[in-house]
């Protein structure tokens, strides 16, 4: 055999055998235990602003050219969020939508306008405004558009999100190609200083949002919702037979989606302070699926590893700055050559259906 | 207000809005061959164009020695002459095109589809070689030799990497295509002689009026543009429904499994439809450099967005609808921006595929080529 594929293959059963080990060992955990290492991660994610200060860590995760903080704050958090409603959409549902760009404009111009241009609200009453009306746009978009199948709903997508950011373009009244600067910061709790010089207190908020966002759409996943989602999904005419309303769960699923994404808009504008057409071309659109499908989708953490490593890994590999786009685009289609259904893929069928030997488990 | 510009200029805009139509067509072509196909959004179809736009500049400069217009460009060629040279440029925009395309099949796309093969392994592992030296040492000729020597250890571990026989899951197939579309425009953009920065193209006849028409001028090259893509969707056309390969095409797009077990070469017959299309993006590049006299390398990514919207406006997987497609597109846009203002116009040309799609939902002419109408 190939000393290549030898090697390939020890590397994969060697980390089969460390997962394997890890989830032996967590299983024997007891309920304080599990419920510390919890803690303990999610401990370590808040601290990460100072990762790059631990030695060996340090000069890995470090971002060469822009603060480590910074690539945290304005770019993975608004990456993960987005990742985290895309998901709903394309990997619960389904639905292929290629204009996602379009709600986090909407979420992101939303707050400006209500906090700077034509409006002098606080930060914190425009966040709910600009998710309602995220959400508003998600159902406005998809109550004629959801009718169609695929791929036609992927070109209708693509255009409601290139019309947002042109009409963002072209109207005055949304501030034209200049776009809109002095947009209001989350307001400061003690001494939590949303300013413009620290991004920590961001990347905080913004951590919270994914967790409060993570928790919310688990409860959906497995409730009636999430199940109706995966039955559209899986066989949309079938899905219907058995009862599933599918326009209106697909419309939840449009909504959801929506809101999720004007949510990272609205963090992302309230971060930068300043947004203008072109912080949402089509291009982020295409990266935000890209993210969804690289990480795995229809599977919540995959989407979030996709996030992360879409945003993360440009920013890392800076030191060669023209050639990343590159690199990331060999990588993309090395990846979905080698692992189609994504890095963490989705489980299939119910629990049940997985443990039984021999039905519907590989597929 | 400013229709009274579009009343005064309306042949004008129909006429341009009918050059830039005809090239989106043929663009669109290429999408609509392959989804009809395979049911795949080749999202790196554009770049094939801008492979052809690039295949059409090297032929007039490189190859026939055509001078830039700032050095004095003239003597234009005249009649035969300028047939040979067109039709030269024409050839080499179509092969630049044609070959690209199928190298995209067999690297992005046919290990995707569960059989995987040697050229596919090869340039993925040459690639892969080549981007992680490019981790470590930034010198792009000390990338190329390492890449090399790891291309052959690489290529047999990837050969038995390859998932035989497992068909992926669509989202796949487009994500492949969208890494793809980003790697080619990218490489061109790192590795061609003026990276990022536009490209002027020779021009190569004189923009003449040729006639009038209810007080519109045409010119030349717009005569030559609407006429060269007609041709060329005619010999699609033909080639689709008489050839034995065109019936091949037309089989997979029906029911490939059938066809498979009646006999189809399936995998060449795909082959067959990446190079139609990619041949048709060259003939597009081609005639648009000629209009537009430039290139650049994401020149395709709106022009593709552009014919895609036109595959779907006129019914995906139609060839007919393609060309529709197109020319509604290409009218709608040039009449907009007459009336809005240019910048207005991309919002128009999707708000018209929105309120058309929400009446007709599979297009103007619905889809098609899957049910041997064509």
């Amino acid at each position: 055999m190939n000393p290549v594929v030898r090697s390939l293959r020890q590397v994969g059963a060697s980390l089969a055998g460390a997962k394997a080990g890890l989830a032996s060992r967590w299983n024997a955990m007891g309920p304080t235990q599990r419920l510390s290492a919890y803690v303990l991660g999610v401990l370590a994610l808040y601290l990460a602003p100072w990762w790059t200060e631990i030695p060996l860590l340090g000069s890995i995760v470090d971002t060469p050219g822009t603060q480590f903080t910074t690539v945290l704050s304005d770019r993975v958090i608004i990456f993960v969020l987005v990742a985290l409603g895309l998901n709903v959409v394309v990997g619960l549902a389904g639905l292929l939508d290629l204009g996602y760009v379009g709600f986090y404009a909407v979420g992101a111009y939303t707050t400006a306008i209500l906090t700077s241009s034509h409006a002098s609200l606080p930060w914190l009453l425009a966040l709910p405004v600009s998710i309602a009306v995220s959400m508003v746009f998600g159902v406005i978009l998809g109550a004629p558009t959801l009718r169609l199948r695929g791929d036609y709903l992927a070109i209708v997508t693509l255009g409601f999100g290139e019309i947002i950011r042109l009409s963002a373009k072209n109207a005055e009244w949304l501030g034209g190609s200049r776009g809109i600067n002095d947009i209001k910061h989350p307001p400061s709790i003690g001494p939590l200083k949303f300013g413009v010089v620290d991004p920590k207190p961001y990347y905080w908020l913004g951590l919270t949002m994914v967790f409060a966002v993570m928790f919310l759409l688990h409860r959906l996943e497995n409730s009636r919702v999430g199940r109706a989602w995966v039955a559209i999904r899986e066989d949309e005419d079938a899905a219907e037979l058995m009862g599933v309303d599918t326009f209106r769960f697909k419309l939840w699923a449009f909504a959801i989606g929506a809101a999720v994404g004007g949510l990272a808009g609205v963090q992302y504008a309230g971060k930068v302070g300043f947004i203008n057409p072109d912080n949402f071309p089509l291009l982020l659109s295409i990266l935000f699926l890209a993210a969804v499908v690289l990480g795995g989708s229809g599977n919540m953490h995959g989407a979030i590893l996709g996030g992360i490593l879409v945003s993360y890994l440009p920013e890392r590999l800076r030191n060669f700055q023209d050639k990343r786009v590159f690199v990331f685009g060999v990588a993309l289609v090395l990846v979905m050559v080698f692992r189609p259904e994504g890095l963490l893929p989705k489980k299939v069928g119910t629990r049940k259906a997985v443990a039984a030997p021999g039905e519907g488990g590989a597929q | 207000m400013r229709d009274w510009l579009l009343y005064r200029t309306f042949w004008d805009l129909t006429i341009t809005g009918l050059a830039l139509g005809s090239i989106y067509s043929l663009v669109a072509l290429g999408y609509t061959l392959v989804y009809g196909v395979l049911r795949l959004i080749n999202f790196a179809h554009s770049e094939i164009f801008m492979v052809g736009t690039f295949g059409a500049l090297m032929a007039s400069q490189e190859f026939l020695g055509i001078p830039m217009l700032e050095d004095g460009g003239y003597p234009y060629r005249t009649g035969f002459m300028l047939l040979v040279f067109l039709v030269f440029i024409l050839l080499c925009a179509m092969v630049f095109s044609g070959l690209g395309a199928v190298a995209l099949e067999r690297v992005a796309y046919k290990s995707l589809r569960g059989n995987g093969d040697l050229f596919g392994a090869v340039v993925l592992a040459f690639l892969t070689g080549f981007v992680v030296s490019m981790v470590f040492v930034d010198d792009t000729l000390a990338n190329v030799i390492v890449a090399a020597i790891l291309t052959a250890p690489i290529t047999m571990g990837y050969m038995s990497l390859f998932r035989r026989g497992k068909q992926s899951p669509r989202l796949a197939f487009l994500i492949s295509a969208i890494g793809a579309s980003t790697a080619i425009a990218e490489a061109m953009a790192i590795w061609g002689p003026e990276k990022r920065e536009q490209y002027q193209t020779p021009r190569i006849l004189e923009k003449d009026v040729l006639f009038s028409f209810l007080g519109a001028d045409v010119r030349v090259d717009n005569v030559i543009v609407i006429v060269g893509a007609l041709l060329m969707m005619v010999a699609l056309t033909l080639f689709v429904n008489k050839s034995r390969l065109g019936r091949g095409v037309r089989a997979v797009a029906q029911d490939a499994e059938t066809a498979r077990i009646l006999g189809v070469n399936v995998d060449m017959i795909i082959l067959v439809t990446f190079a139609l299309g990619g041949v048709m993006a060259g003939g597009a590049a081609m005639l648009f450099t000629l209009v537009y006299e430039q290139s650049r390398f994401n020149i395709g990514f709106i022009l593709g967005v552009k014919s895609f919207t036109a595959a779907v406006l006129g019914g995906i997987g139609n060839l007919k609808g393609a060309l529709l497609g197109g020319l509604v597109l290409g009218l709608v846009e040039n009449y907009a921006s007459a009336v809005f203002g240019g910048q207005w116009k991309d919002v128009v040309a999707f708000v018209v595929l929105l309120v058309v799609l929400m009446f007709r939902p599979t297009g103007l002419l619905g889809e098609s080529l899957g049910r041997a109408r064509v």
